[in-house]
């Protein structure tokens, strides 16, 4: 199967705001034009629009994709909307990278966006008829619960404790102090302070957790010939996997996410990576809640299963450490607009590999990152691999 | 992307902006109401829940016992062969300690969601329940428990003919 060479060209995002006063279509225009300015293009050179977004309950509206297309530059354009829960920031670039792979196009504007202030009371509530309507939701179960039962059941298996899992929420609060888009930067949150912050759900305090959030980013892909012509820095896209459990999320192992290994194996083939922990200098999975971004290196491989609190403990994981870990600052500490907060992750790698990321950058000039997303009800993997 | 934030699109407001009217907007509610039927293996584990037992389901080529019951294994993709009866007595796989309601309401009392692995059910198959009659700084991963019934008479075929897990007292 012959595959085109996909690179990111350009990349855009608004602030993550905890309520914005623009619309969901404002934000993605926002984050659109942006992505379309840095790289000199405009959207006559557009030929296909791929669009992440979370639920339609968010925004009350059904089917958003089509309602925020505008904004995202899609107008009688080849457009397809995405979503995977949780899981969707990195999908939607997967999906834009075998548009442009596949060689139907040459320039794809990858595109997402989240408003979650809109629904009344808490967003949470959007969440629950993702619960089994017959044998789960009679129980009137809150979203918090998955977390929080899986953050135990990983704790309990491998003898973590929750100061353990407090220090990534530390870390990415004080990386995202860093992030000009940042909505919970704190340069000088401590352990103590997570860990002493509000009870929700135990094992889960108010800062073990991600932030309801509105935002947009947005991203240009184009084929090697076209890449070339636009900028000298190309960062290619080098492996997409992703992989979808079972939804009888009842009926498996919650300390070990075993569709982000399936989703993982599937981009380190295609990138033909055989080491990962050598060959992957910079990660940005998934962090909604602390214990996840632990949870998201051992199934990514960059951790032995239970070793990945010790990564954190050694000082691997911070931003001068040798495998930096949300250097951004993540979803804990720039926010979660869930499927824009992903896509952060996947703009991040491309400041980071391009040295444009700068109070944030990494040193030593990093070559390749990986970014990972998950979502749906604990059960999907998305990954991306980029390098230079 | 190392630009001040004053650069950035994204005007931040606060709650109480939409309380003083300093913010134009329309407010709505949706209503949207559904009746599921059960199908055939949920509805047959209804049907076992009003008669007081939980039934799972047996996969002869991946010898597993799931629980709920399903008509697929989607593990092999072949109908599961037979519906087996389980125990109501189990094992705490994970619990929480839920301080606030779905609509982030704080409570006083938690609420202690679980995933029960149910004996008779293969390992690491269980079921979302709460547990009740149990010092929530007392539950632990590994608990023995066992279901507590409504009255038959009261019982619906619903998930809720358990009231709740408690605990199985030592011999």
């Amino acid at each position: 199967m012959a595959m085109r060479k996909v690179a990111v060209v350009g990349a855009g995002m608004t602030r993550f705001v905890r309520r914005a006063q623009e619309t969901a279509r404002e934000l993605t225009w926002q984050a659109t034009h942006q992505a379309l300015d840095s790289c000199g293009l405009t959207l006559d050179d557009v030929e296909a629009v791929c669009m992440g977004t979370a639920p339609d309950a968010f925004d009350g509206v059904h089917m958003k994709g089509e309602y925020l297309s505008d904004g995202a530059g899609a107008w009688r354009k080849p457009y397809m909307r995405s979503y995977v829960g949780g899981g969707t920031g990195v999908f939607v670039p997967i999906q834009g990278w075998y548009h442009v792979a596949s060689g139907m196009f040459d320039v794809c504007l990858v595109v997402a966006e989240e408003k979650m202030s809109s629904f009344y009371p808490h967003a949470q509530a959007a969440f629950l008829t993702i619960f089994d309507h017959t044998t789960e939701r009679p129980l009137k179960p809150n979203l918090l619960w998955i977390f929080a039962l899986e953050m135990n059941r990983y704790m309990q298996t491998y003898g973590i404790s929750k100061a353990d899992i407090a220090r990534v929420a530390v870390k990415n609060k004080r990386n995202a102090a860093d992030h000009p888009s940042a909505l919970l930067g704190d340069k000088n949150i401590t352990v103590e302070d997570v860990l002493n912050s509000e009870v929700l759900a135990w094992p889960v305090n108010r800062l073990d957790v991600s932030p309801v959030t509105d935002g947009a980013v947005a991203l240009v892909l184009a084929a090697e010939h076209v890449a070339q012509r636009i900028t000298d820095k190309p960062v290619w896209i080098e492996g997409v996997g992703w992989s979808l459990d079972t939804a009888y999320w009842t009926n498996r192992d919650l300390a070990y996410p075993r569709y982000v290994e399936q989703a993982a194996r599937m981009a380190y083939d295609m990138a033909g990576i055989r080491e990962p922990r050598k060959e992957i200098n910079i990660v940005e999975p998934y962090d909604p809640f602390d214990y996840k971004e632990l949870h998201h290196l051992e199934g990514l491989l960059l951790a032995d299963r239970g070793q990945a609190p010790q990564l954190l403990a050694d000082g691997v994981t911070e931003r001068t450490g040798n495998m930096p870990v949300c250097p951004s600052g993540g979803l804990l500490g720039v926010g979660n607009p869930i499927a824009a907060a992903g896509l952060m992750k996947i703009a991040e790698l491309f400041w980071q590999l391009r040295g444009e990321a700068g109070a944030r950058q990494v040193p030593g000039q990093p070559k390749r990152g990986l970014a990972q997303a998950w979502g749906d009800l604990m059960q999907v993997g998305t990954v991306v691999i980029m390098g230079r | 992307m190392s630009e001040s934030s004053q650069n950035l699109p994204g005007t931040p407001l606060s709650e109480k902006d939409f309380q003083d009217g300093l913010i134009l907007h329309s407010y709505d509610e949706m209503q949207a109401r559904y009746a599921w039927d059960t199908g055939t293996a949920i509805g047959s584990y209804l049907a076992a829940l009003k008669e007081g037992f939980l039934l799972g389901g047996r996969c002869s080529t991946c010898r597993r016992t799931v629980i709920p019951p399903r008509v697929v294994c989607e593990w092999c993709f072949r109908p599961m062969d037979e519906y087996v009866p389980l125990q109501d007595t189990g094992t705490v796989n994970t619990y929480s300690l839920c301080y606030v309601t779905w609509d982030v309401q704080r409570i006083r009392e938690p609420e202690i969601p679980a995933v029960i692995e149910i004996d008779g059910a293969s390992p690491l198959h269980g079921i979302l329940h709460k547990l009740g009659e149990v010092d929530p700084q007392q539950v632990r991963i590994g608990m023995r428990v066992r279901a507590v019934w409504k009255e038959p008479a009261e019982r619906q075929g619903a998930i809720t003919d358990i009231l709740y897990f408690k605990p199985i007292e030592e011999a």
